[in-house]
């Protein structure tokens, strides 16, 4: 996948010029922005559900191995089938040879992060499978053979005349199918349903798994999700290590949180929970589902980013909310991250999982502004764990040369007083010579990019030290003296 | 100059302990974390030697002090105790004046259409929410204009804005496209590296609005700046 990623500063500068791209980004996250205050509004002091849902997942993921075996033993006791995957590798053969020795022909799919992260459906297409993605937004990526650029309204990116011509293209879309956005969604459903009739294997993914009980929890709104877990025989459900709440209790406080984060619902439409495959005897209350259950998790890298300085990634649930409030994302949109998790929690994740070699872009592509900690529902510091990564980005050596001349610099003179100010005041004769009133149109060097849409200041004639010593009232130690920490 | 006129209109005495550089910001946030300890040692061994409240008339600067020192000393029990003894009595301007000072009205008079942009690591850093607010509805003649995504990063970021020039300008545009709709004379900040980003992408469309920092608005008196 790697391969074939265009450089960092071309993504982005493609989106930058992307002018529609950017409005509809700005639109539609505006909205949603909105409705995710007044759903959390609706809540009887929501900061107080999201104290309790961060103490939850720090609780969860500090535990997670006796959780993750608790909820291992209530799938097994229930007839289910759980398997740990390492790698992605691991977690693709097994899906994989699943569908195999059953003799799989379609498998459709509700929405499932982790198989992209784990490229699930190029796997089992080469092994002769038909994957069928059934989430609208989803299937619309499949047919154009793109990538999501949002974790939860993958084809934010498109807009309805790109939808619409992919639909005449790929799936002989009339007039008449295309003539509103019911229409469209109409057409996607009659499609899809042929699909959901043929297939052999759902594959879904989770939102939470719970240890208690074994049961895992996909949160949906257009109920294609359910139709995946319980139409086809064999149902596999994805979910990544940290997926897991411990008791059905805390299932319902990141319910609260989740869907009215992401969208301002109080609750996804279809909030589907599933506990084990049909009953064999069949003679139970809940005689349906599917005859087999299974569920993959992936680790991928979490169990060690999980031991390292980044572990509170980890307690993610997926609401999208620090991409809508991003106002880099709104520049730049999801591709330009060009790893599966766009936004403030990919540009930690990405690297974190992957690596800063690929992927060193990320974690400066923020100006800190602090808005993906301010509306995370489980208060990740996002803005803490992109300084850690840019602090091991210099210390692998990936910060420009010119940067760390600069920095070392200040941090040389900045403990040598005099010598600050006289560097201070060299600058400032420096920039009054390139400036006109007081403003300079075109900076040297490294700096000629920032001057490309902005004047930059000239500095004072009179720095505000040189002010204050020559001021005559207020303070009394005027005299220059030898100050701690001071060298000579 | 006008924090210390504020202040002293206000009835403080300002000191300003003499040796003082950067307090390592710019290396913190670029992951310079040594050069950034560095710094951070000696202004703490410079405020460590004063004993009243400190006033930090700067956001970025104030939650450097406030909060990240605590984190890069983490490991170094001498400066970790240095930065928890500062923490106590260092105030970003506008919180020292609400909370320490307990003013709201300083007694200014600005006469122009003022829009407030919320500087984030003012408000997100430290919480510096309602205090400007405040002591900008307590300014003689301001006639305030609301501000669309007033709590929107201009983009500017320090060092980002150098290593990612493009989509930094892109995040000004649309602050600009606010703040020229917002129908303002002028921005005001509580951050001057926000206000000299936002200023300067005002001058280079050829706009008149003009961006100051608060305090020079609260010792305004008769509407100059």
């Amino acid at each position: 996948m790697n391969v074939e990623l265009k450089p960092f500063d071309q993504r982005t500068a493609e989106a930058l010029a992307d002018d529609q791209l950017r409005t509809t980004l700005r639109t539609v996250t505006t909205a949603i922005l909105g409705f995710r205050k007044a759903g959390l509004g609706r809540l009887d002091d929501s900061d107080a559900w999201r104290d309790h849902a961060r103490r939850l997942r720090a609780h969860t993921l500090s535990r997670l191995d006796t959780y993750l075996d608790q909820f291992v033993s209530n799938v097994e006791a229930r007839g289910g089938h759980a398997y740990y995957a390492a790698t992605a590798a691991d977690a693709v053969r097994y899906v994989r040879d699943l569908a195999t020795s059953k003799g799989v022909k379609v498998a459709v799919k509700s929405k499932s992060m982790v198989t992209e992260e784990i490229e699930l459906n190029h796997h089992l297409e080469s092994a002769g499978v038909k994957v069928v993605e059934t989430d609208l937004g989803e299937y619309i990526v499949q047919l154009a053979h793109d990538r999501p650029s949002h974790i939860v309204m993958p084809i934010i990116h498109m807009n309805r005349q790109q939808v619409a011509d992919l639909f005449r293209a790929k799936i002989n879309a009339t007039d008449a199918d295309l003539v509103d956005i019911p229409a469209m969604t109409q057409l996607a459903r009659r499609v899809l349903r042929e699909e959901f009739v043929n297939a052999d294997m759902g594959i879904s993914g989770v939102n939470f798994a719970v240890a208690e009980t074994g049961s895992i929890t996909t949160c949906t709104n257009e109920g294609n999700g359910r139709l995946c877990t319980t139409m086809p025989r064999i149902h596999v459900a994805m979910m990544g290590i940290e997926r897991i709440v411990p008791t059905v209790q805390d299932l319902s406080v990141m319910l609260q949180v989740l869907a009215r984060s992401a969208t301002g619902q109080n609750l996804t439409v279809y909030t589907n929970v599933v506990t084990g495959p049909r009953p064999r005897d069949g003679d139970g209350a809940e005689g349906d589902g599917p005859d087999e259950f299974h569920v993959v998790m992936v680790d991928n890298g979490r169990s060690r980013v999980l031991g390292s300085e980044l572990a509170e990634i980890l307690y993610c649930i997926r609401c999208g909310a620090c991409l809508n409030t991003c106002p880099v994302f709104h520049q730049i949109g999801g591709h330009a991250y060009g790893g599966v998790y766009p936004g403030p929690v990919g540009a930690v994740l990405t690297p974190a999982f992957e690596g800063l070699d690929a992927f060193h872009e990320l974690p400066q592509a923020s100006s800190l502004c602090g808005a993906c900690k301010d509306v995370c529902p489980v208060r990740i510091d996002i803005p803490r764990m992109l300084l850690k990564l840019r602090a091991d980005s210099v210390d692998a050596g990936k910060s420009p040369w010119w940067i760390t001349y600069g920095m070392r610099t200040l941090g040389w003179v900045g403990v040598r007083p005099r010598l600050f100010r006289w560097a201070g005041g060299l600058a400032a004769r420096a920039t009054r010579a390139m400036a006109t009133d007081g403003w300079i149109r075109k900076m040297p060097g490294h700096l000629s990019a920032w001057t490309k849409s902005r004047d930059f200041p000239a500095m004072a004639e009179v720095s505000f030290q040189e002010q204050w010593k020559k001021k005559p009232s207020s303070h009394r130690k005027r005299e220059e003296t030898r100050f701690p920490g001071e060298r000579p | 100059m006008s924090v210390v006129a504020v202040l002293e209109r206000l009835g403080f005495t300002v000191e300003c302990p003499a040796g003082q550089t950067c307090c390592g910001q710019p290396a913190f946030n670029g992951g310079y974390l040594d050069e950034a300890r560095a710094l951070g040692r000696h202004t703490l061994d410079l405020l460590s030697a004063t004993d009243d409240p400190i006033v930090i008339p700067s956001g970025s600067c104030g939650d450097m002090v406030i909060h990240q020192y605590e984190a890069i000393f983490r490991d170094d029990p001498v400066y970790l105790e240095k930065a928890r003894a500062i923490h106590t009595r260092a105030y970003e301007f506008t919180q020292f004046l609400v909370h320490v000072a307990g003013v709201s009205d300083v007694g200014a008079v600005f006469p122009r259409k003022v829009a407030y942009h919320a500087c984030c690591h003012g408000l997100r850093g430290l919480g510096a929410k309602d205090e400007p607010e405040a002591l900008l509805a307590g300014v003689a003649r301001a006639e305030r204009c609301p501000l669309a995504e007033a709590d929107v990063c201009c983009g500017f970021g320090g060092l980002f804005s150098v290593k990612m020039p493009d989509i930094s300008s892109a995040m000004l545009g649309r602050k600009l496209d606010t703040i020229q709709e917002s129908g303002a004379e002028t921005i005001v900040v509580t951050d001057v590296s926000c206000g000299m980003h936002m200023a300067g992408g005002l001058r280079r469309r050829g706009s008149r609005v003009d961006v100051v920092h608060i305090a020079d608005v609260l010792a305004s008196r008769v509407g100059t700046t």
